[in-house]
């Protein structure tokens, strides 16, 4: 039942976009399609699993004062891996996400789960805790990117549904869209939340 | 001339904040006050431009002639953190009241993606050493710029009647979006 509550509990009760406000900076940055924000999700939740396995299994062994940095070394060696990797065999994505890839280590959904959960709790509890993080992470990213990608080139997943020189409402993969778009979903999941 | 075209950029075209999206924690987090704000963007002010020298450094003279260019995220996280360390030391010591304005700002610097995304963007534009330096200090320019502007906004959102569902989050959001939107006219004036 716990392990239950811990992987589910990422995902609407506490989604580290909508309700924690976490991470913004991906958030807002690369969701300009659907493919993009999954993209980046999954590599979120790659490196939020494994630092919260490893900073779990070695907790004992890091003295309190220095966790932090500590943490961070985990956290910028998995980083570095995930954006080696992607380099190599997903240029064309590697490409798209540029520098939001490194940015990855100072993502605060990471660092807070590490201190917050995996510094704290078992082995198995912190991967399952990492993996409903990230899903959350990476539902809340998918979700924006395709709204983004809908209203603002009339595509979903690169297949167009509109005529090729229909006009769209280009603001939508532009900056100032990223923050109305998400302004709304977060409207939204509020008043689903309070419903339910 | 180049080196304005530099400062112009950084400021307004490609304002970190408002089109680059680098930061937002801060920008979100401690805007309540223009004047929290304006010590926020005074700490960044402080620390980028010090981090842009010592990463630059590194990564001229460390990095790329031993070939471990890979490690640059690495080192950079390591080199900001206990860059934010010294600097709080060495400002309690020598100077208690500019230690006594930034503060409590500065923990938070680590953890602001401006300072490493900045650090990073400079090894991608391959800047000389003035030119890293004054596109840092532009950079935090830009963002104590968009973080004050953003301030003075929600203290006047705070005598607004704002409707229930977007009371909170949503409506700061929307907020930064029309910012944004204000900065697009910038667009076009450097190429």
């Amino acid at each position: 039942m716990t392990n239950l509550k811990n992987f589910t509990r990422g995902i609407i009760k506490e989604n580290p976009v909508f309700v924690l406000l976490l991470g913004m900076c991906p958030v807002l940055g690369v969701t300009t399609t659907a493919i993009n924000g999954i993209g980046m999700g999954l590599a979120t939740m790659f490196v939020l699993t494994m630092s919260n396995f490893v900073i779990s299994a070695v907790k004992r062994l890091i003295p309190a004062k220095v966790r932090i940095p500590c943490f961070i070394v985990v956290i910028a060696s998995f980083v570095t891996l995930v954006d080696m990797v992607m380099a190599a065999y997903m240029p064309a994505l590697h490409e798209q996400l540029g520098l939001f890839i490194p940015l990855i280590v100072v993502n605060c959904v990471i660092l807070g789960r590490a201190e917050a959960f995996a510094s704290k709790n078992g082995v198995f509890a912190s991967i399952l805790d990492g993996i409903g993080m990230g899903l959350g992470f990476t539902l809340a990213l998918a979700l924006l990117g395709s709204t983004r990608e809908i209203l603002g080139s009339g595509s979903l997943f690169d297949i167009k549904f509109v005529a090729e020189n229909a006009s769209t409402f280009l603001i939508f993969v532009m900056p100032p869209g990223a923050f109305i778009a998400l302004a709304y979903l977060i409207a939204i999941f509020n008043k689903v939340r309070s419903n339910a | 001339m180049e080196y304005f075209l530099i400062i112009i950029s950084a400021v307004f075209v490609n304002n970190i904040i408002l089109s680059q999206f680098l930061g937002i924690c801060p920008f979100l987090g401690v805007s309540n006050k223009v004047s929290t704000s304006a010590g926020m963007g005074g700490a960044v002010l402080f620390v980028m431009t010090l981090a842009a020298i010592v990463t630059n450094l590194l990564y001229t003279f460390v990095l790329v002639p031993y070939d471990i260019v890979f490690m640059k995220t690495i080192v950079f996280i390591l080199v900001i953190a206990s860059l934010v360390q010294l600097v709080e030391i060495i400002l309690k010591k020598v100077a208690p009241p500019l230690y006594q304005a930034l503060g409590i700002f500065l923990p938070l610097i680590t953890t602001n993606c401006a300072v490493l995304g900045v650090a990073l963007l400079i090894t991608q534009k391959d800047f000389s050493l003035l030119e890293a330096v004054i596109f840092a200090a532009a950079n935090a320019a830009g963002f104590t710029l968009a973080i004050v502007l953003f301030a003075g906004l929600r203290e006047r959102l705070e005598l607004v009647d704002i409707p229930n569902g977007m009371k909170g989050v949503p409506v700061l959001l929307v907020t930064a979006g029309l910012l944004s939107l204000a900065f697009m006219g910038f667009a076009g004036i450097v190429k």
